[in-house]
């Protein structure tokens, strides 16, 4: 069996399943935001149950439209904080606390390895980098969860992803994983596992990990996952509150396909409208002018993504065109900016340095784009009108080039700018 | 169940940023996110959909976020059912949990034009093309959708469930 199947036969009482299969399987952590928790809270409240299946598993967090950006917003966070308060949620996180979900359950030992979670929110597929099963539903979903602790899954075929030598500099996980989706497309993954491996991926940070997890949504891909191993153990063991598994593939594991990639040949690489799919190397597109640069998100909001971005920009200025905004995701990841002299860095340099959001990923707020503005950012998306006017348009990248392209006012690597 | 009207078609890859953008996403009220379904795709949709049409797509429709606001702006702005080469995974099972009829067809994506006349029977797959007098066949739902539909969604599925633990 492969890591996946693994994991949801022991979520699912079973000896073993395959793909294919439906199951029902028992979940360790369930989450919801401030844009879908209140369709969930909704129809939770239409079951009928007495009480939710269990306090201590469901995580409410108002990221995206959080610090609350209208009085709409603040209608739906009101909403997560009183059915929080009623219900007694353990791991309700009000603003001050809370960060992206993605960067904050992680980050705060809430999921672990072996883990089955659920989430109304796309990128749930994160977590898959601790080696757990984890995936986006809808509200509906989380709202019958919330009431049964189990859900329903049909058990995925798995695709595997093998990545061969050692990353060129300036290369990250966000490369490796937009290059992927440029090689097999938007649907390439569709209703599949993505497992991820191979000597590059052992050698890679857990937050290269979490960040290549996190997109194999935008290849279709029902969950990305990669075995656990020391860089895993090194990371959860201080920040687990309770026992975990590390589950492996098998040698004799199925899977219905294998792509393999050899890293030397991968350059920091930038979506440009409006696919993640439609991929070119950075160094190709020094054309596109820049109108906002954002460092952030679920994809690239932790603290080595600050690092890398700040590496690029000390000492020198964003652009008299061009505005730049950094979002750390967590207020952990925020405070450790500052004690490293990275918040002082990016403000020096002209930049905004923001609390935690999703803010301008999804077009939220903190960042908005106007008719034909162009933006370079971290995130995940570039659909059209993802990040505002519906005649904009944003391209991928990792946070180096993104920092690059804020001091040049056009789109650029880092070796340009030091 | 026969659901019979008028055809919207669109391309590949529409994702839930086109269906509904998530500048309106400060509610989740169906009627408020019906006046602005598939506008990034096309501005005038929401002015130009009537009661009764159909959407008829190419590939990976529905792709992008697990916002449940887009079958839900689908069905309030009262578009009878999706037909597409294939959904994105999230779409596939919010449309089932809310109710909005689905169905996959590489032939009537690519043979329904936009305007066509088609009537879709929602019990065996079967879709008319009433303009071109032509018949295609969806594939056939799979039998635990089937019986979501049945119970009237994943709401009543789990009351369900749970009368019976």
């Amino acid at each position: 069996m492969t890591i996946t199947e693994k994991i949801l036969a022991a979520h699912a009482g079973k000896e073993r399943v395959s793909a294919g299969e439906l199951i029902n399987a028992k979940l360790d952590i369930i989450l919801a935001n401030d844009i879908t928790a209140p369709i969930s809270i909704r129809e939770f409240n239409k079951i009928g149950a007495k009480d939710v299946f269990d306090r201590n598993k469901i995580a409410f967090i108002p990221d995206h439209f959080a610090p609350q950006k209208d009085i709409k917003a603040a209608e739906q966070c009101k909403m997560l904080r009183e059915f929080s308060r009623e219900h007694e949620l353990g791991l309700y996180f009000e603003v001050g606390r809370m960060g992206i979900e993605h960067a904050l359950l992680p980050e705060q030992g809430i999921v672990l390895p072996g883990d089955v979670v659920i989430g109304a929110d796309s990128h749930t597929c994160t977590y898959g980098a601790l080696g757990a099963f984890s995936t986006g539903v809808g509200s509906t979903d989380v709202a019958s969860a919330m009431a049964t602790g189990e859900c329903w899954f049909k058990v995925p075929e798995s695709m595997k992803f093998v990545y061969y030598g050692t990353l060129n500099k300036w290369v990250s996980g966000k490369d490796l994983i937009l290059h992927t989706i440029g090689d097999i497309g938007v649907d390439g993954a569709l209703y599949r596992a993505m497992e991820i491996e191979g000597e590059a991926i052992s050698s890679l940070p857990m937050s290269g990990r979490l960040t290549m997890c996190n997109m194999a949504i935008e290849a279709g891909g029902k969950n990305g996952i990669i075995v656990p191993d020391d860089v895993t153990e090194a990371y959860v063991k201080a920040r687990a509150k309770r026992e975990y598994t590390f589950y492996t593939s098998d040698k004799d594991a199925e899977y219905v396909d294998i792509r393999e990639y050899d890293c030397s040949k991968i350059q920091p690489t930038v979506s440009c409208p409006h696919l993640p799919s439609n991929t070119k190397a950075a160094a190709e597109l020094s054309d596109i002018s820049i109108d906002q640069v954002v460092i952030g998100s679920c994809t690239n909001g932790r603290i080595e993504d600050m690092r890398e971005a700040a590496e690029v920009i000390r000492g020198k200025k964003v652009h008299p065109n061009t505005r730049m905004i950094v979002i750390p995701a967590t207020q952990e990841i925020y405070l450790q900016a500052m004690r490293e002299g990275l918040a002082e860095t990016f403000v020096q340099a002209d930049a905004v340095f923001s609390t935690p959001t999703c803010g301008p990923c999804l077009g939220g707020h903190m960042g908005i784009l106007a008719k034909g503005e162009k933006a370079i950012a971290t995130t995940n998306r570039n659909f059209v009108g993802r990040m505002g006017d519906p005649g904009s348009e944003v391209y991928l990248s990792n946070p180096a080039v993104a920092a690059a392209s804020a001091v040049m006012g056009r789109i650029a690597v880092p070796e340009e700018v030091q | 169940m026969i659901l019979k009207g008028k055809v919207w078609k669109f391309g590949d890859n529409i994702d839930t940023d086109a269906i509904i953008p998530a500048r309106y996403l400060n509610t989740s009220d169906p009627d408020e996110l019906a006046k602005h379904v598939m506008e990034d795709a096309d501005k005038d949709f929401p002015d130009k959909v009537k009661k009764g049409d159909l959407i008829v797509a190419e590939s990976n429709f529905g792709c992008g976020s697990s916002r449940e606001h887009a079958p839900i702006a689908i069905k309030a702005a009262g578009i009878q059912a999706v037909v597409a080469k294939s959904f994105a995974r999230i779409f596939y099972r919010n449309s089932f949990n809310i109710g909005l009829p689905i169905f996959e067809s590489d032939e009537a994506s690519e043979k329904i034009a936009e305007g066509d006349e088609i009537e879709v029977d929602a019990d065996n797959g079967t879709i008319k093309n009433l303009t071109k007098n032509e018949e295609y066949t969806a594939k056939p739902i799979p039998p635990f959708m089937q019986e979501l539909i049945a119970a009237g969604g994943l709401i009543e599925w789990t009351k369900k469930r749970i009368k019976a633990s």
